[in-house]
């Protein structure tokens, strides 16, 4: 067995520990929010967090996961209060949808890490996140956004 | 009589010659073994360097250092590169400041522990990175003298003496997966214990690095 929190939730899998995490997350654990996309790391719609860094889960065996802390997009908060939640409802980001959650997550890194980003700064944090349909614009916008939700909390 | 004499002083010359031998070849395996604090560097001095010798060695292991599954990660720029054609990282990957990326864009983010199976897909170890900013021990571009000055210089190796440097080329898992590097990618043009072997006797030979 393999134990994990996912979402603050402990968790114990009997999947093989080269299992990709992706799939336990999805088929064992039933959280579908994080999206398959390629399957070899190249599309960032699999995107999770394990001890808050981002992952391809795709391609991160399962045993990576052992004692540590997955956040899904599921777990970024419950009730859709997040800032950059809030930013991609109040924006309107997504087209078809597919990639959002792989973007938000890697977002969530690049907040944490820095709350105020340039231009510069978001483009190297989600240059790793592809979008078919092309909404990097409305994404850009809404992590510019979510810096500011983020500020005016803590000003509060 | 005259003839007992003559093979009794070849005799005594050989010794000498053994045991000036064996102790310099004594003080330079203390020099490994005590982590290579002693200088190396003297003690090979003093065993005749050959400074011929040395840079035909170098220029012996010189191609693997410049081949892709070695400069790949030793970029004059600051994106690591990828392939047998050396192209620059895909998805805009960068060094970073520690050699491992920035923010959600970090090695380990996509890359394991160790190779993951099939073409094209991820390689992995656990050390997976390119070197510091501070210190980024480029390859690329690098002529063999200039490489080999580079690697000789503490101020740009990590503070590596010869014999450390040696320990790392010989040991490093990670310098060790250029020869593990999974499927469909190419190997360095040594194997690695040629490899060792030319850098071993580039150190034997004084160090003198190719013009």
């Amino acid at each position: 067995m393999i134990s994990f929190t996912v979402n603050g939730k402990a968790v114990s899998v009997a999947d093989p520990p080269s299992t990709p995490l992706l799939w336990v997350i999805r088929d064992s654990l039933k959280l579908t929010g994080t999206k398959y996309g390629c399957g070899m790391a190249q599309c960032g719609a699999c995107t999770v967090h394990i001890d808050g860094e981002a992952v391809r889960s795709c391609v991160a065996p399962v045993s990576r996961a052992e004692g540590k802390k997955i956040t899904t997009i599921e777990g970024i908060s419950p009730d859709l209060t997040h800032p950059l939640q809030q930013a991609w409802i109040e924006i309107d980001v997504p087209q078809c949808g597919y990639c959002q959650s792989g973007q938000i997550m890697s977002a969530a890194v690049l907040l944490a890490e820095n709350s105020s980003p340039t231009d510069t700064d978001i483009d190297e944090a989600m240059s790793g996140n592809i979008c078919r349909c092309g909404t990097y614009p409305r994404i850009r916008q809404a992590i510019h956004r979510a810096s500011e939700i983020k500020a005016q909390r803590g000003a509060k | 009589m005259a003839n007992r004499i003559k093979w009794q002083i070849l005799a005594a010359l050989a010794l000498v010659g053994i045991a000036c031998a064996s102790l310099a070849a004594w003080s330079q395996r203390s020099a490994f073994a005590n982590g290579g604090r002693s200088s190396l560097v003297a003690t090979v001095a003093a065993a005749s360097p050959d400074d011929a010798a040395a840079q035909s060695a170098f220029e012996r292991a010189y191609p693997v250092f410049v081949s892709p599954r070695c400069q790949n990660c030793h970029p004059s720029g600051d994106a690591p590169l990828q392939g047998d054609d050396s192209h620059v990282h895909t998805q805009d990957v960068k060094r970073g400041t520690d050699g491992h990326g920035v923010y959600g864009m970090r090695c380990q983010t996509c890359h394991q522990d160790a190779n993951l199976p099939g073409a094209n897909m991820p390689p992995g170890n656990p050390k997976w990175g390119l070197p510091s900013p501070q210190m980024k021990m480029i390859f690329v571009g690098r002529t063999a003298g200039e490489l080999c000055r580079q690697l000789k210089d503490p101020k740009q190796n990590g503070g590596r003496n010869l014999a450390q440097i040696l320990t790392h080329v010989a040991t490093d898992d990670l310098v060790g997966w250029g020869w593990n590097p999974g499927d469909g990618r190419t190997l360095p043009p040594l194997n690695r214990p040629d490899f060792v072997a030319a850098m071993q006797e580039w150190v034997n030979d004084g160090a003198a690095c190719p013009k």
